[in-house]
């Protein structure tokens, strides 16, 4: 019984503290630097997220959305530069194709489509990375942790 | 972990004369030279599975069974295959995954009990289907098709699970379709994930279970082989009739009455429905009691059927390609204008290869069976 009223009260407790843990994907041109600009700017923004950098949002499938979704990930954000902006001409046109696809994917497993996010930021918008991380910090905390998130709540 | 002496036992791996039949037929052999089933057979049995789980060629294997069919000694090539991936598995090694991974992504996620999926999308009106039953349509991964290749390869996978109940619906059945029903595990097992593949395995009979059903009929080999011959090997007591969907339209041939529909067809042998579930002639039947229908055989056919060209989502390469090109090509030369598949998997490999440049086409058509079956039913043409 004391090990059922513990396991209970922890449950409780995580519910309350639960912390997201995001994954964002960011652009090597824009999103990365911008990332980088709310740094040097010291933009004050939640520090819920890891960035991975990508040379493209473009480069960004399916598949690896879906992975970070499947080790647990409670939300994932792909971020690339503004249309007419990208690097690779078209690039971020790419990304939006393969992120409808994801969005179709995740919607078929059953995840909350708000899980995943695609948004622009470019490389001087510090302060709009800020608002984008803490936006979306916001949504997933309301939405709870993911189904597939086993990992232990990490302390803060 | 190593592979054990029993295991290799098992496949016959003791009897291997090295004749070298199995790199003779070998689909992967015929165009990447690097790749030799017996050789890489003769260096896990000199120098254990060490060096061979760091073999991205590993990976290539199709594991469709040719090479075991023309062995003399009946080596069980798939299955040696599939005990070393096994062991590269639970050292985190893995192959190049197709699609990034996609799909094998969410075959892992499925063994996740709370997951609640949104799978049902595409039962239209006209499709009668009930929660529970005593047949059970085992939908498959369609719907996860539908999301990932509609758009790129201009068709509807999900339409094949349309036409299915549709065929059924014919024959007055009526069967349950499950809203939570998991990836069968067939790619999971083959590539060695094998708890995974476990996992999995119990959700659906869990799902099975709850429907009442003692009868699964499916449109896609690999679950039809999943379920009716891997599931039982890791499962006591699993008293189940397994039945793809060809088996059950030539059953019931008589109750059909086709509409005239002008095609010249070939049927390309599904590896797991073919080779392994020895389930040859029941597709061939149906499809030439269709009238207009003219089977044109392929070269390759029945036994000795030629792979689409990837299988599990795995190591999809230039030879894979050459593969998908060389097996149209054969088809287009038999003199058919449409090749009829029975399994989902290969129409998509074999779309993906006709999305190619003009010189890399056979520019045939693809369909599935069930798609062909369902449209001279109800006599509206193939598309």
């Amino acid at each position: 019984m004391a090990t059922k009223a513990a396991t209970s009260k922890k449950k409780k407790e995580t519910k309350k503290d639960f912390v997201p843990n995001i994954v964002a994907f960011a652009c090597n041109w824009c999103s990365y630097a911008g990332a980088d600009t709310a740094g040097v700017n010291r933009v004050q923004y939640s520090p819920n997220f890891r960035v991975i950098r990508t040379m493209c949002s473009g480069r960004v499938t399916p598949g690896f959305v879906l992975k970070a979704l499947k080790l647990g990930a409670d939300g994932v954000l792909v971020s690339g530069c503004h249309f007419g902006d990208c690097h690779y001409i078209f690039g971020n046109y790419k990304a939006v194709e393969q992120f409808e696809k994801t969005k179709a994917l995740v919607k078929t497993l059953g995840l909350d489509e708000r899980r995943i996010r695609l948004e622009w930021v470019s490389a001087a918008e510090g302060d709009r990375w800020g608002v984008v991380i803490n936006e979306f910090v916001e949504q997933i905390t309301a939405l709870g942790p993911s189904p597939l998130n086993h990992k232990p709540k990490h302390d803060e | 972990m190593e592979t054990t002496l029993e295991q290799l036992k098992k496949i016959h791996a003791f009897l291997c004369l090295e004749c070298g039949k199995c790199t003779a037929v070998c689909p992967i052999s015929r165009f990447n030279n690097s790749y030799s089933p017996r050789r890489l057979l003769a260096e896990g049995l000199f120098y254990g599975a060490g060096d061979l789980v760091n073999n991205n060629l590993l990976w290539s294997c199709l594991t469709c069974q040719l090479c075991s069919q023309r062995c003399p000694v009946d080596v069980r090539y798939s299955e040696y295959m599939r005990d070393i991936r096994a062991v590269a598995h639970s050292q985190g090694k893995t192959g190049n995954p197709s699609h990034s991974g996609a799909l094998l992504h969410i075959m892992e996620m499925h063994a996740e009990p709370k997951l609640k999926q949104n799978r049902t999308g595409w039962i239209t009106d006209d499709l009668k289907v009930k929660a529970t039953g005593e047949v059970v349509y085992f939908v498959g991964c369609l719907p996860y098709y539908q999301d990932l290749f509609s758009k790129d390869f201009s068709f509807a996978p999900v339409s094949i699970a349309q036409d299915t109940v549709r065929i059924l619906n014919h024959l007055g059945i009526e069967p349950a379709v499950m809203d939570n029903e998991r990836c069968c595990g067939h790619d999971l097992y083959w590539l060695g994930n094998l708890d995974k593949f476990d996992e999995v395995g119990m959700r659906n009979l869990e799902e099975i279970e709850k429907t009442g059903a003692r009868t699964i009929i499916t449109a896609c080999p690999e679950c039809a082989y999943t379920l009716k011959r891997l599931y039982p090997e890791r499962v006591d007591g699993m008293a189940l009739t397994v039945k793809h969907i060809s088996e059950v339209v030539a059953e019931n041939i008589d109750k059909f009455k086709f509409a005239e529909h002008p095609l010249e067809i070939s049927y390309q042998d599904p590896c797991r429905l073919g080779r392994y579930l020895g389930v040859y002639d029941q597709p061939r039947q149906v499809l030439q009691a269709i009238p207009g229908v003219t089977l044109h055989e392929m070269p390759h056919n029945r036994r000795g059927a030629i792979c689409c060209g990837t299988t599990n989502w795995m190591n999809c390469d230039a030879t894979s390609k050459q593969i998908q090109l060389g097996r149209l090509s054969e088809a287009k030369a038999a003199g058919a204008d449409t090749l009829v598949t029975a399994c989902p998997k290969c129409q998509i490999h074999f779309r993906c290869s006709e999305c190619g440049d003009q010189s890399q086409r056979a520019d045939i058509n693809l369909t599935d069976f069930v798609n062909i079956v369902a449209s001279a039913l109800d006599g509206r043409g193939v598309k």
